[in-house]
């Protein structure tokens, strides 16, 4: 918990990582405008969109989310205290956690003014019940990517490379099940199988990532 | 550390065998299928080696466990050495799949089709063992973050091939169903001689990379107690254990 407030606190002073991550992801957008050349999108593709553009900005976080803890020797006084190597991950996990639903609070508005998918407005609550279940998935594989990859020389390159692959799963699930909330006749409710994906998805990493977390802070 | 590798030369022998008598069953005993004809035989290639490297990933997976139980180091060199080997059946097992698609299909990569893109995304996975390990100076951090990712990434196999397949339609033959398959005898008698075959060959070329590593770290060890410090030219960098 100490660890958690301690992130957010340093977050909220230096404004370091998540405003960069919301300006990635409103200028992906623009990007996705010109490169598609469309006004409007729909459908699945504007559920692609949202999806590549929020795994993005999670990129970014989640190649974050460990520096300071090495630059300035956390690892060592986190091990030396006398707690539980799990509340490091559960700590992390829910930063970057919190981090993805700022960013979706900031992303989510300027998706539906850039690029103007229809009904956004009435299939709101079952899309940002298929985002927050994919920002577990993104917290808990990120904490657990971030930590393997801080560790490594090419720390920025290893991140990515494991991350993604990894994510597959749930980025297919999330993309999925937004795509027919976003057709220009949805009914507005998810579809349950992908929900039931995501969910499942993210109990199975929680317990693996709680598992394992253990062996990468040995010194 | 010290992997005795046993059984070698009774096991190259086993190989060579199983491998002549599986290729003999599929060329000569199994009957031409009636739709493909000929080039149906690459199923019998391209099937073993994809359950082989699969399992293969898992093995990996399951001798990580043991490394990080016991942290023993020749539980890494098997974890190594076992993903190591997968990937290259995967990689084999992908070319021979794609082959196969461009003759039944028509092409050689087919997206509807979720056993050839989980199967990707567990290859692509698996090709950052390597630049994962190599980034990692400290041996046993390289050990100990290889084996921690050989058992999520060996976990994630099965996951992964049930996420994909929900996504997409069926279009794969299916071999091994609960039902027990839909070849007839004759083809099930070479399709599981040749998987037997293969999973012969794995162990086989596993067990000679675990010897090569080892006479090389062995040799090495005699060096430098033979000439002293001075006559070894220092270690480079190496995704392997050492």
């Amino acid at each position: 918990m100490a660890i958690l407030r301690k992130d957010l606190l340093l977050e909220r002073r230096t404004l370091e990582t998540v405003p960069a991550m919301a300006m990635l992801a409103v200028v992906t957008f623009i990007i996705f405008h010109f490169g598609l050349n469309q006004n409007q999108v729909s459908g699945q593709l504007a559920a692609g969109v949202l999806t590549i553009t929020l795994l993005f900005a999670a990129m970014l976080g989640i190649n974050r989310l460990f520096v300071a803890e090495r630059e300035q020797g956390g690892f060592d006084a986190f091990l030396l205290a006398p707690v539980d190597r799990t509340a490091m991950l559960v700590a992390k996990a829910a930063a970057l956690f919190l981090y993805l639903l700022v960013l979706e609070v900031v992303a989510l508005p300027a998706f539906a003014l850039f690029l103007a998918p229809p009904h956004l407005g009435s299939s709101l609550p079952g899309v940002l019940l298929i985002l927050v279940l994919s920002d577990v998935a993104f917290a808990v594989i990120g904490t657990f990517v971030s930590a393997i990859a801080v560790h490594t020389r090419a720390r920025d390159l290893i991140g990515p490379v494991i991350g993604l692959p990894l994510l597959l799963p749930a980025l297919i699930a999330t993309a999925r099940g937004i795509g027919p909330l976003l057709t220009q006749h949805a009914t507005g409710s998810p579809p349950a199988k992908w929900l039931a994906v995501l969910a499942l998805y993210d109990l199975f990493n929680a317990l693996l990532a709680y598992a394992v977390f253990d062996f990468l802070l040995e010194e | 550390m010290t992997t005795h590798v046993r059984h070698l030369r009774g096991l190259t022998i086993a190989t060579a065998v199983m491998l002549t008598v599986s290729l003999a069953l599929v060329f000569f005993y199994a009957p031409l299928d009636a739709e493909q004809g000929f080039i149906q035989k690459i199923f019998y290639i391209h099937v073993p080696l994809a359950i082989v490297s699969l399992a293969g990933f898992t093995l990996g997976g399951v001798f990580g466990v043991a490394y990080l139980r016991t942290g023993r180091r020749e539980w890494d060199m098997r974890s190594y050495c076992a993903i190591h080997m997968a990937l290259i059946f995967a990689v084999g097992g992908l070319l021979a799949g794609s082959i196969w698609a461009k003759a039944s299909w028509g092409h050689w990569w087919v997206w509807s089709e979720p056993t050839l893109v989980s199967y990707l995304i567990v290859i692509l996975l698996f090709c950052t063992y390597q630049p994962l390990r190599f980034s990692i100076e400290d041996p046993e951090r390289q050990a100990r973050y290889g084996a921690v990712f050989a058992i999520v990434c060996g976990a994630f196999v099965p996951i992964n091939f049930i996420v994909v397949r929900l996504s997409t339609q069926f279009l794969h033959p299916r071999v091994l169903n609960l039902e027990g398959g839909n070849l007839p005898g004759s083809m099930k008698l070479a399709f599981y001689s040749s998987l037997l075959a293969i999973a012969l060959l794995f162990t086989t070329l596993m067990k000679y990379e675990m010897a090569a590593k080892q006479t090389r770290i062995e040799t090495r060890r005699l060096r430098r107690r033979l000439l002293g410090d001075d006559a070894l030219r220092p270690l480079g960098r190496s995704a392997a254990p050492q």
